[in-house]
């Protein structure tokens, strides 16, 4: 079953107002559990209006959102419910930091929840160990560390949740490549240590191709599409149209079917360009070398 | 050319704090820069670059060392003002650079500080807003302009002082590629068509593919220093320091080290489809 679903979702902002905009127009999507999803669209197409539904941080003006198969406005007084099973992490999150210890900081969102302190002790260690933060920087000031170090602080706050699902806007924004490299990795091990449901909002199609199962892309407040990585890689042309950005090796690669080289297969990553090379270079035998 | 950036033995420390010792983020920079040249400055998260940015127009200035821009030493407090009229520099994040609630009047900004005449004044903000085709946005809120569109006001504000060299901190961070797009155009144009030299710090490796020059920081000096062809060949090195090489260049590399004929130094799109397509000719030939 989807773990999460949206049946004509609609959200117009400023109703009535000379700025009225639909940023989100009749969505219908399903997203099934354990998915690893890359969410694109430039700015203005509506992505961010859509995920904050995810979590009820916005309310739709018509249309339902399900978590669960159940509609999360159904009862009012439980989307505090839905806000613990669908964990959203801001646009740069670090500036929201603000306990006096790391340890503090992570607990925050268990604490809130009800926990009792064993519970939570065991949450901020294990979700510290899963995005990459050494246990003596618990008890540091979260303002002694590095950018990068406190962004995975508050990654890992909403991370101890354990959200069912977790939505991530933007992650690596700001970080230089190893950085980026870095927190995508935790990410990624974390999510098939959980198996839990996780969006990812990126402007680079390079970084979602190295982690994403599907893609949704957003435009002009509708679905573009939501599909396997493969697939929307095949309408790499469309995206560029669109305004995204195509991963570099994908353009090389359409320019080459243009120009009579169709090896048949949508490439996305280095790795998989070079085998592909190699394999149609040496014939079907393809030991890897040239 | 004349030489318009000039640094020599270049040190620099933050201040020691209580508890901790004095880090050196510089240690040894010689640096010098030509009237007119595109640089980009590329290095991973600590690794020196913005400290360095910083020394150009005397936000920071040197522990040791000495920093020459436009012929005015940067230690040289009586022409400080002078100095960051010949260099200006346009921050990562545009909200924190924008002052004013018009579009116009932000550009104005320093100029109005400066005493410029009226006249003078309105002929420079409009001529700045024309340059980075922002002229029909001059009296709208910058509330109301997307990333990319703040950054061009950012960067107009320093073109209406007229400067001879922009030093631009990764300016396009927080932009989407759209944005991204804009500003690293209205980039090239101000180089290209005004002649002003460029200091790019950068994380994008396609970006710093653009420049004429790139430089590579490391731990506080200089790692590599050459044109993005030249540097990006040095696929190992490159990634050795924690930076990606355009994908092109990365595939090239793969492919040469499977044993494939095709050349070390693709860094764009076109090269590489024409390098696979030479390759292909060549097997045909081969297997028959």
């Amino acid at each position: 079953m989807a773990i999460l679903e949206t049946q004509q979702l609609t959200y117009t902002y400023s109703i009535g107002s000379p700025f009225e905009k639909t940023a989100v127009d009749h969505v219908d999507l399903k997203i099934e559990e354990g998915e690893m999803v890359g969410v694109m669209g430039h700015t203005g197409s509506g992505k961010s209006t859509l995920i904050q539904h995810f979590n009820g941080l916005l309310r739709p003006t018509s249309g339902k959102v399900l978590l669960d198969g159940q509609d999360i406005w159904a009862d009012k007084k439980k989307i505090r419910d839905v806000r613990f099973q669908v964990g959203l992490v801001f646009q740069y999150p670090e500036y929201q930091i603000f306990e006096e210890t790391v340890f503090k900081d992570i607990a925050f969102g268990p604490r809130n929840m009800g926990l009792d302190e064993k519970e939570i002790k065991r949450r901020v260690l294990e979700t510290a160990h899963d995005i990459g933060l050494k246990e003596e920087l618990l008890k540091r000031s979260p303002f002694e560390l590095s950018g990068g170090q406190k962004r995975r602080v508050a990654i890992a706050g909403v991370m101890a949740m354990e959200p069912k699902v977790l939505i991530l806007d933007e992650p690596t924004a700001g970080l230089d490549p190893a950085g980026r490299d870095k927190i995508l990795a935790h990410i990624k091990a974390y999510h098939e240590r959980r198996k839990n449901t996780i969006l990812i909002v990126s402007h680079s199609m390079e970084d979602i191709a190295g982690f994403a199962d599907k893609i949704l892309v957003m435009n002009k407040a509708k679905l573009f599409c939501y599909d396997d990585t493969e697939k929307v890689f095949g309408r790499a042309e469309e995206i560029s149209e669109i305004g995204l950005d195509v991963p570099q090796i994908t353009k090389v690669f359409v320019e080459l079917k243009k120009q009579g080289l169709d090896f048949g297969k949508e490439v996305y990553t280095v790795p998989y360009a070079r085998d592909l090379l190699l394999k149609h270079l040496h014939g079907k035998a393809g030991d890897g070398q040239c | 050319m004349e030489n318009i950036i000039e640094i020599s033995g270049l040190h620099f420390s933050y201040p020691a704090d209580d508890g901790k010792e004095a880090a050196e983020v510089l240690k040894g920079i010689d640096l010098t820069i030509k009237e007119g040249e595109f640089v980009a400055v590329l290095g991973h998260n600590g690794s020196g670059k913005s400290t360095l940015a910083k020394h150009i127009n005397a936000i920071l200035l040197p522990t040791e060392g000495k920093v020459v821009v436009g012929g005015i030493d940067t230690a040289d407090e009586a022409r400080i003002f002078e100095l960051r009229q010949c260099a200006g520099m346009v921050f990562q994040n545009p909200d924190n650079q924008i002052v004013s609630s018009v579009v116009e009047e932000d550009v104005a900004f320093a100029l109005e500080n400066l005493g410029v005449p009226y006249e003078e004044m309105r002929r420079r903000v409009d001529d700045a807003l024309k340059a980075v085709n922002m002229y029909d946005y001059r009296q709208h809120s910058p509330s109301q302009l997307s990333g990319g569109q703040k950054q061009r006001i950012a960067i107009a504000g320093i073109i209406a002082m007229q400067p001879r060299c922009i030093i631009l901190d990764e300016p396009t961070a927080m932009l989407d590629p759209q944005g991204r797009k804009e500003v690293m155009a209205t980039i090239r144009r101000m180089n290209r068509e005004q002649g002003i030299t460029i200091v790019l710090i950068t994380h994008y490796m396609d970006e710093a593919a653009q420049c004429d020059r790139v430089v590579v920081m490391d731990k506080g000096t200089i790692a590599l220093d050459d044109t993005p062809r030249e540097v990006f060949s040095h696929v190992e090195r490159v990634m050795e320091i924690g930076l990606d090489v355009p994908q092109v260049t990365e595939l090239a590399w793969e492919l040469r080290k499977a044993g494939c004929d095709i050349p070390q130094d693709i860094i764009t799109e076109q090269e590489c489809v024409e390098a696979i397509q030479k390759l292909f000719a060549q097997n045909k030939a081969i297997s028959r």
